[in-house]
């Protein structure tokens, strides 16, 4: 067993539409929370397969798209100062900010490195005593503990010269916004299962009960999503709500008590500021006082910079699942991933890059997709 | 969101004070943080998140997941789903 091809199979794909097919009388509208799944479901046509009895709306659940504007502009401030090395994950560095972006600020020759993990950037200052050191910290539960960890160990190590730009957002709070939104057409939930393996499902229990919508912790190959689609329907046929965890091999009720203890003591909830949806109460967090020497917002002095968002950019109707990319007029003409007028076309987990990748045409109108990856 | 991915743990040792491993993802071997699973064994799966293993990998579970899946096959008295016509 590797996890991967086993979860691949075609022959699992037509048995569990067998099932679906046996039990549907209704269409229904299912919201996946992740963008690595919304990418799944685009890249192999679940969303085609189920054309006419499923409606699948796409959540909130890309880190760099939610990411506030704010935050950008910031890293673009801070990146900018002399003796300063600053590291990110590379969705990040293309994502528009007010005036510039982090791949054009490199190309101005500011020190900018891509990280595929923020250990790299606490090696990188380690070997760089004399520079400030900087990492951008975005994402949501399942990115928290390793960036909680990096400044756990900066502590210890006292790593004077290291220090995070923290952008964190938090699932439960943003689906509890969507849900009782008066526009919502959400019935039922694929759960991020990530976000589930590190925090658990037990914070989910509260929502299934408050908004009597069924929550499915799913994985992210092709057939677990099926098969969470699948769970989701059979609820919503029979009326139930409740928690039906899809990706067994990876979530536990419990969640990961080690990582989500990391977290605890080197982050706070607070509120935060989505991109897109406004600011939703404590659906973020931020360093703990006792690892503030860490908070590269209190290090750096903080300019107050004018943000503005493209006027174009529909993405706030686009991460509320009240539009799809193809109902915005700019997709894919002026606005393709290399050159995005807003996250969800950058992100490699962003709903409009999913559409332009997988070159999903609604309605008579058939755009011309030129296709320039 | 989270893009993870599953990988076999081949090795197990400390740096910096942290316990660390090499994963081996068919083939493409990295270096991964293994501290928020540290009852993880040699050749046990996790998954990896931005060089962190957020969990192992639980093959009973996986195969249990699998067999419910090969159990829908014996939906007999639809030939082909018209979901698929």
């Amino acid at each position: 067993m590797k996890y991967i091809d086993e979860f691949r199979n075609p022959i699992h794909a037509i048995n569990i539409l067998k099932q679906i097919d046996a039990i549907w009388t209704k269409p229904h509208m299912i919201m996946e929370i992740c963008g690595g799944q919304t990418h799944t479901i685009m890249k192999y046509g679940i969303d085609q397969l189920l054309a006419g009895k499923v409606e699948l709306i796409h959540g909130p659940g890309c880190p760099v798209c939610v990411t506030p504007i704010e935050s950008i502009d910031n890293a673009l401030y801070i990146a900018s100062l002399p003796d300063v090395i600053f590291t990110s994950f590379g969705d990040m560095l293309r994502v528009p900010g007010s005036h510039n972006d982090l791949l054009n600020l490199r190309s101005q020759g500011a020190d900018i490195r891509i990280v595929y993990s923020p250990l790299e950037s606490l090696q990188i200052a380690r070997k760089n005593p004399d520079k400030q050191v900087v990492f951008f910290a975005i994402g949501f539960e399942t990115t928290a503990p390793g960036n909680a960890m990096t400044i756990f160990q900066a502590k210890k190590e006292g790593l004077s010269n290291y220090s995070v730009l923290v952008s964190h957002v938090l699932v439960p709070p943003a689906l509890q916004y969507i849900l009782s939104a008066p526009s919502n057409r959400v019935q039922g939930i694929l759960a991020a299962g990530h976000v589930c393996t590190i925090n658990g499902w037990k914070e989910y229990e509260t929502i299934t009960q408050k908004y009597h919508v069924p929550i499915v912790p799913t994985g992210f190959e092709p057939i677990d999503i099926l098969d969470g689609i699948y769970k989701v329907i059979k609820q919503l046929e029979s009326g139930d709500s409740y928690i039906d965890n899809q990706y067994l091999r990876s979530v536990h009720k419990e969640g990961n008590i080690h990582a989500q203890e990391i977290v605890h003591q080197v982050f706070d909830v607070c509120d935060q500021k989505w991109r897109g949806l406004g600011v939703i109460p404590a659906s973020g967090m931020k360093i703990r006082q006792e690892y503030s020497d860490f908070d590269a917002e209190l290090r750096f002095e903080y300019k107050d910079i004018s943000s503005y968002e493209s006027s174009e950019c529909i993405s706030s109707l686009i991460l509320q699942g009240l539009k799809k990319p193809s109902m915005c007029a700019v997709f894919a003409k002026e606005c393709t991933p290399s050159h995005p007028l807003g996250a969800p076309m950058v992100s490699g987990e962003g709903v409009c890059s999913a559409y332009y990748k997988y070159q999903r045409i609604v309605g008579s109108e058939k755009i011309e997709v030129m296709c320039d990856q | 969101m989270c893009l993870a991915v599953p990988g076999k743990v081949i090795d197990i040792f400390k740096e910096n004070g942290l316990s660390m491993g090499r994963v081996d993802y068919s083939g493409t071997i990295a270096k991964v943080c293994l501290e928020y699973v540290p009852e993880i064994q040699i050749g046990q799966y996790a998954i990896v998140h931005a060089g962190f293993a957020i969990t192992i990998l639980n093959e009973e579970l996986a195969e249990y997941t699998l067999s419910t899946w090969e159990q829908y096959d014996k939906l007999k008295d639809k030939q082909s789903p018209d979901i698929l016509s």
